[in-house]
């Protein structure tokens, strides 16, 4: 179980993908942790990030079982952001008729776009070569180092743009618009109430979050440099995201990032743990663990391992406050690390 | 005359807030006892927690002198106290022959008898009882809401401003038909942002302020009290 | 054209039978339940492990046996319903946690069930029989299977049967009132727990009948009713959440569109054909074509 980490280059592939499903995860935490926007649909944001980021880093198609548009052989840095912005562009459209209705609207919606935009990546051949998919996506840096060793330059990439997102989202969600965020989440009347044109801020929530799911969807298509419409089922693209988040507790990009280290720890071990299995159907029992911690956590942990850190103001760490302030949300893993934090306070609530 | 109500020290509220600080009231077979107060007093709460919607944090409840502390509203109805909500007290896409069976639910066999007394009392309903209620007058949806709650031949029935934006008029009517349930023997307990109307048909009433028992008198003392006059009848 | 309206009726009916359970269970609980798809998927397997044989009735392709397995789908299914609230989203509701959180949960609860289904029967597709029939020749160039008219006909029955109990029965009536108002209906003494778990029996065993049917229709698999779960959502958000009879309007809107469809785009968008009328409605109508309010 444990010896494939010992093996560097495991262990490299292994963190890559932790880090992009960190993203994700940071993405979502932005449309559901801050803003309560329930996004069913990560996987639809998910394939347009990677797909888009595949015609924009690859040269144009050529051979007979090679179609797809674009092929603008750019950068790197151009196809996160072009992924970024697609993804952006959708979420405004899935937006406007669903982000003023009842939340389970927008995650019918989103599951809907989602399985939609599936079938069109499959069935159009002309768009990006339907279910042959499309292969040997371009890798930032690639000449640099050995083919061997390249899986570290890749995970160094990947912890860069992790953290450029982490400290880009920490700094949003503690400025005023970050608190009205919350404020729309808790209560959406009284935000409305004291002026704020809810609709925008959604909005803007809403497109920020599928912005940082389309980076996540360009780092991972030029991981695994091809990509097929399969890829992007609901299971893999969207569920294990969420599962990420609420375990490690939606409301905080910390939790987020340990839930994805967790929970792709769980999904990697058990994949290892059925690869041989005789009989395919044992397969099925990650998906069932997946369900399973879905509903566990709701019914017995419904604020996650970690849980959403209550922040009185950016400079109430610096006041006896925050040691109640944290009490308050407290659950033991949370409650463990604070106390030792702030072990030095010594009980100044 | 023998009590139905007796509330003592009723300590309620919503979340982490008390909006009711130890009220008590008496309400004796056959009588209308009504409670005025200013907005916010907490004249809702106080039926809500008397009817069990909301939990008693304190006190005490009997009806018929026995203990009825913390039952929920299926039982309530059980021990005969029916209650009107302000709003949404009928269900709208449900005919007005529906809503009154809803209202005899918990009832047994003579549904039929008690449609006709109903009925009686409110020939408005009678003439098309299978209009869906959601398309009636903010009036008639509320003698309907009344006529819903006397199904259940109610013993006590909870009022909660059933003249709440109604036209002149419908105050009018409304205020005849309660006094033509009561003198069918229903003791009725009423809270009224309305306070000279509801003083002016009450045997009894209270005044709460913040949550407390501020006055307790006769409908007609309290009408001429200076202090009610001054606070809640705009002189 | 005629014969795509008309096999887009036999869809329509496997749709309203789902969406008049999701229908339901959204009306009372105001949730959005996302395993219901998935509840359907058991149903047809439900059959599938029940089902055994015993010749033909008449010129159907089963025979009674295919009766017993569709009651007991429908008991198995709606006694699943039930004991799913009671585990979970029951426990939930105490603690009046949020529509969203329900929601999630169903999610959670619909790739549980989905798994179980593939750890019993695993990925391939299964037939409830593997004869061919011949389909009986009508006007306007219309066939059909003697199958088709049986699923058509079990769905009318079934409707029917739901529409008399909501509109004639006193737990009916009930239910229709805690969907407009569970508040009011516990003040009018109404047992709204007993209500629930009515409404679950009820929407549960719908949904394995229909999950039944869309086997005989087609064949099993695991994903066929996560598949099944745009159709349901659009036909119950298109005929306003909570009116089972704007399921019933919303489920032939949405089954004939998907089958009238393919006369011009390819058969694989058929779920998207959904999605773009629930995508439509909610610019244009978010309530529904019978709802009140959203």
């Amino acid at each position: 179980m444990i010896s494939d980490f010992l093996n560097p280059s495991y262990l490299a592939g292994f963190l890559t993908l932790v880090l992009i499903y960190g993203v994700f995860a940071i993405g979502l935490n932005v449309h559901w942790g801050y803003t309560g926007i329930f996004n069913f649909g990560v996987a639809g944001f998910f394939a347009v990030g990677a797909y888009t980021s595949a015609i924009i880093t690859k040269q144009p198609a050529s051979g007979a079982y090679m179609t797809y548009i674009g092929g603008l052989h750019l950068p790197y840095v151009f196809g996160l952001l072009g992924a970024g912005l697609a993804c952006a562009v959708l979420a405004f459209i899935i937006g406007i008729p669903t982000l003023r209705l009842r939340e389970d609207y927008l995650a019918i919606a989103s599951i809907g776009v989602a399985e939609t935009l599936r079938r069109v990546f499959i069935n159009e051949m002309w768009l990006v070569n339907g279910t042959r998919g499309i292969i040997g996506i371009p890798q930032p840096l690639h000449g640099l180092v050995d083919q061997a060793d390249y899986k570290y330059v890749y995970l160094a990439i990947a912890a860069v743009i992790l953290l450029v997102v982490y400290v880009a989202v920490e700094r949003g969600i503690r400025s005023p618009w970050g608190r009205v965020l919350r404020a729309i989440r808790e209560d959406e009347m009284t935000a409305a109430a004291s002026g704020k044109n809810i609709f925008a801020f959604k909005m803007q929530a809403f497109m920020l979050g599928a912005f940082i799911m389309g980076i996540g969807g360009a780092m991972y298509a030029s991981y695994v440099r091809a990509i097929t419409p399969d890829t992007f089922v609901p299971m893999f693209g969207t569920f294990l995201i969420w599962v990420m988040l609420i375990v490690g507790g939606s409301g905080n990009n910390k939790g987020a990032i340990l839930g994805a280290l967790a929970v792709w720890l769980i999904w990697d071990r058990t994949g290892a743990l059925v690869s041989n299995a005789q009989d395919p159907r044992i397969f099925y029992v990650r998906n069932l663990l997946i369900g399973v911690m879905v509903v566990a956590v709701l019914l017995l942990r419904p604020k996650g391992i970690w849980g959403e850190e209550k922040r009185v103001s950016v400079y109430a760490g610096k006041e006896p406050e925050r040691a109640k302030a944290k009490d308050e949300a407290a659950e033991p893993l949370a409650s463990v690390v604070s106390t030792a934090e702030e072990a030095g306070d010594g009980g100044a609530s | 005359m023998t009590v139905v109500l007796e509330a003592d020290g009723i300590v309620s509220g919503y979340g982490e807030v008390d909006i009711l600080h130890g009220v008590s009231l008496l309400v004796d077979e056959g009588e209308i006892v009504s409670v005025i107060g200013p907005n916010g007093a907490g004249k809702s709460t106080l039926l809500k927690s008397v009817f069990g919607l909301l939990k008693l944090r304190k006190g005490k409840l009997l009806l018929d002198g026995v203990d009825a502390t913390g039952l929920p509203p299926q039982k309530m109805v059980r021990k005969g106290v029916s209650y009107v909500p302000q709003s949404d007290n009928v269900f709208p896409s449900l005919t007005i022959f529906e809503n009154l069976e809803m209202g005899a639910f918990i009832g047994g066999d003579n549904i039929k008898q008690r449609l006709a007394e109903v009925f009686d009392l409110f020939p408005a309903l009678a003439e098309r009882p299978h209009a869906k209620a959601g398309k009636l007058s903010g009036g008639q949806r509320q003698m309907l809401a009344l006529a819903r709650a006397l199904m259940l031949q109610p013993r006590l029935l909870l009022l909660d401003e059933p003249t709440a934006s109604l036209s002149p008029r419908m105050v009018g009517d409304i205020l005849t038909k309660i006094r033509d349930i009561n003198e069918k023997g229903v003791a009725i307990l009423i809270v009224e942002q309305n306070a000279r109307e509801a003083l002016n048909l009450c045997h009894r009433g209270y005044v709460l302020v913040m949550g407390r028992n501020a006055m307790e008198d006769t409908g007609q003392n309290l009408l001429h009290s200076e202090e009610v006059g001054r606070l809640y009848l705009g002189g | 054209m005629a014969q795509l309206v008309v096999i887009g009726l036999i869809m329509s009916s496997i749709i309203a039978l789902g969406a008049i359970g999701l229908t339901l269970i959204y009306g009372i609980l105001k949730f959005a339940n996302f395993a219901h798809g998935d509840l359907m998927t058991v149903g047809a397997y439900i059959a599938f492990l029940t089902f055994t044989g015993g010749g033909h009735i008449g010129p159907l392709s089963f025979g009674y046996g295919m009766i017993l397995a569709m009651l007991a789908a429908m008991l198995v299914v709606g006694a699943m319903s039930v004991l799913i609230d009671r585990l979970v989203y029951r426990p939930l509701r105490r603690r009046n946690a949020g529509l969203v959180i329900l929601a999630m949960a169903s999610l959670g609860m619909a790739i549980i069930v989905r798994s179980l289904v593939y750890l019993g029967w695993g990925p391939d597709q299964r037939f409830y029989s593997s004869g061919l029939q011949y389909a009986h020749q009508f006007p306007l160039g219309i066939a059909l299977k003697p199958d088709q008219m049986f699923i058509g006909a079990t769905a009318l029955v079934s409707v029917v049967s739901v529409y008399l109990l909501l509109y004639r029965t006193k737990l009916g009536k009930a239910m229709r009132a805690t969907a407009d108002n569970m508040e009011l209906a516990k003040v009018a003494g109404i047992d709204t727990e007993r209500v629930v778990i009515a409404t679950w029996a009820i929407g549960g065993s719908l949904a394995g009948l229909a999950g039944v049917l869309l086997g005989i229709q087609s064949h099993l698999m695991p994903e066929m009713g996560f598949i099944f779960i745009l159709p349901l959502f659009a036909a119950s958000i298109l005929g306003g959440v909570g009116s089972p009879h704007g399921a019933l309007v919303g489920a032939l809107v949405v089954g004939i569109s998907q089958e009238v469809s393919t006369e011009w785009i390819s058969p694989a968008y058929k779920p998207a054909i959904a999605f773009i009328l629930l995508f439509a409605i909610l610019l244009v109508r978010p309530r529904g074509i019978f709802g009140v309010k959203v």
